[in-house]
């Protein structure tokens, strides 16, 4: 029993260790350049205020959409910068496995006993890569303040709960996108129109969109539960496209099962891998 | 060098073979033609390979380009899933426990580095020691170790992409060393080293076979790699075993002609004479494959001819290997 408890333990914990491990390794390393990770880093938390500022202009011409306003439209910008920042953080550099399918570093990757994974996804770890989240952060605090939110017990301990789910929602889909090059050498444009496109179409009120895109993001490509279940959750809002409240608490629910479907492809994509010729 | 053995795993005890495998295959579908009308074929890469290695061995891999070397080895390591048969490497199933062969195994490809491109070799083998968990004290000693055997210190603080081959092949048998590996497994180690490195490399790994016991498993084009360092040749040819011996008795198993090499005084049309086949000319050299008694062949040259000076060349395990490929005739094993 102790053995299994053991073996479970270094099953989880082990991955989680050697991540923080390599990704620091890496941080250390690019460290060596400080004037160029502080501008990087710079640059890349502006991108974010431009995209947020695009938000801003829409909801300042149109005043209101489907009934949201400026402080909650930018609850829901901020929610999907944050989710898809972290995700992009966390495991964004698996978009590279066809490259490294094709360099055959996949192979070297395999025969060392950390999963592909995590190597894939420390590889030249960025901490520049932060400046992302944090305007993010910031954007959802100031939003969560302007917003006029009943805040009850339940939701003050839901709103972690949901930020973590939505991460971990993108972080799948960034997965499932890198499987797709398993199977398909050049995939990772199409993955990128999922990803990157995802995190544009979250970063509206969906019902913007209509009721079959938002079906679409509900039931297929669950990106509804980053942003915009989310967001109707603290808000108390009803559903404008006439979907059921209750699905709003199933996020943490839909969270697992990309989870678990985004590892079983891991696994069968790795199965099914046949390596190039040297 | 100090013992890297693990000594709390009782599954690598020394009567176990360090690789067994039992009719390993591996089948690749291809699909080909246009869109519509595509239709698909299996080929395979490796058809059936049975091999088992023992601990402290060392094992020369060889065979034409495409004939499974590559998908054997990728199979061993645990890269490649086999489409069929038993394999053991330490007593783990590859595919299915890759990762904690990783941990008992060490793997350098010689045409792609294991290393970090833009770190510094020091920090390249620092990542390796967290992958692999190994304390700070023994990565330490091996380290120092090997930094004297390989001579390493130079270039520890280098970028490895600023490394020259030869060095870079050093850092890399380092990193996959680090760990204390029970077997090693070499791709074309010596690809592209010019003689001196080559020779580094080859007692260098003689010398970890001797002293650590540690089972070696390589493969290579170089023929000289093979005679200095493989007791034992295992040649594939088209997915399955054609030999598994020792050298010598590879070389009697393939009857490979002696060669006369003939200078002549002046370039000429080539030789023909009884007993010797003129393979080759190159200006007034000309080489001649003997089927009779060499004596016998220069008198009737130097009869017609007026020669220059004369070489008699033994077969080479490079001529035998060659005509093993060209598919001669050869019993399964020795």
């Amino acid at each position: 029993m102790a053995d299994v408890l053991a073996r479970a333990r270094g099953s989880v914990l082990w991955p989680v260790r050697a991540y923080l491990l390599l990704a620091w390794t890496w941080c250390r390393a690019l460290a060596q350049y400080p004037v160029s990770l502080l501008l990087m880093t710079l640059a890349t938390s502006l991108g974010v205020f431009a995209e947020i500022g695009a938000v801003v202009v829409v909801f300042v011409h149109a005043g209101r959409l489907e009934g949201f306003d400026l402080a909650e439209g930018l609850l829901v910008a901020g929610l999907a910068a944050t989710a898809f920042s972290c995700a992009d953080m966390i495991l964004g550099m698996v978009e590279n496995l066809g490259r490294h399918i094709r360099a055959g570093t996949l192979d070297v990757m395999l025969v060392r006993p950390v999963s592909p994974l995590v190597q894939m996804a420390t590889d030249r770890f960025a901490p520049r890569r932060l400046g992302r989240i944090v305007p993010g952060a910031v954007i959802v605090t100031a939003a969560l303040v302007a917003c006029d939110i009943d805040w009850t017990l339940g939701r003050a301990l839901m709103l972690p709960v949901l930020l973590v789910s939505g991460t971990a929602i993108c972080c799948s889909v960034w997965v499932l996108g890198a499987c797709l090059q398993f199977f398909v050498a050049d995939a990772r444009e199409a993955a990128n129109s999922v990803t990157y496109g995802g995190q544009a179409l979250t970063e509206y009120p969906l019902a913007v969109y209509g009721r079959d895109v938002v079906r679409a993001v509900t039931f297929v490509v669950p990106l509804a539960f980053v942003t915009w279940q989310p967001a109707l959750y603290l808000l108390g809002r009803p559903d404008p496209t006439g979907l059921p409240d209750a699905l709003r608490f199933t996020t943490p629910l839909v969270a697992v099962a990309m989870c678990l479907i985004a590892a079983a492809c891991w696994r069968s994509g790795l199965r099914h891998y046949r390596s190039t010729g040297s | 060098m100090t013992s890297v053995r693990e000594s709390t795993d009782p599954a690598g005890s020394a009567a176990e073979p360090v690789i067994e495998a039992v009719g390993l295959g591996r089948d690749f579908v291809l699909s080909e033609g246009p869109f519509l009308r595509r239709r698909r074929r299996t080929v395979s890469a490796v058809s059936d390979v049975t091999l088992t290695v023992r601990p402290g061995e060392i094992v020369g891999y060889l065979g034409p380009n495409g004939a499974g070397k590559s998908s054997t080895m990728k199979m061993l390591t645990g890269i490649l899933t086999p489409t069929r048969g038993h394999l053991r490497v330490t007593g783990l199933e590859p595919s299915r426990q890759r990762t904690r062969l990783a941990g008992r195994i060490g793997v350098v490809f010689g045409q792609r580095t294991t290393l970090w491109w833009d770190l510094p070799l020091r920090d390249s083998l620092a990542l390796t020691r967290h992958m692999y968990r190994v304390p700070a004290a023994d990565h330490a000693r091996r380290l120092a170790g090997l930094t004297e055997l390989l001579e390493l210190g130079p270039f520890l603080s280098t970028p490895v992409r600023q490394l020259s081959l030869g060095q870079r092949m050093r850092g890399d048998l380092t990193a996959a060393l680090l760990h204390g590996p029970r077997l090693l497994v070499l791709d074309e180690p010596t690809i592209g080293l010019d003689v001196v490195s080559k020779s580094t490399i080859r007692e260098f790994l003689l010398r970890l076979n001797a002293e650590e016991g540690t089972t070696i498993l390589l493969t290579t084009h170089d023929l000289g790699d093979v005679e200095r360092l493989c007791e034992r040749v295992v040649v594939i040819d088209r997915g399955s075993l054609a030999y598994d011996g020792g050298l010598d008795g590879l070389r009697a198993s393939v009857p490979a002609p002696r060669v006369l090499v003939v200078d002549l005084a002046a370039p000429a049309p080539p030789i023909g004479v009884e007993g010797g086949r003129c393979v080759r000319v190159d200006g007034p050299r000309q080489w001649l494959e003997l089927s009779e008694n060499p004596a016998a062949v220069i008198t009737r040259v130097a009869q017609r001819h007026e020669v220059a000076d004369l070489t008699l060349r033994e077969p080479d395990i490079e001529g035998v290997v060659a005509a093993l490929y060209r598919g001669a005739a050869v019993g399964g094993g020795a």
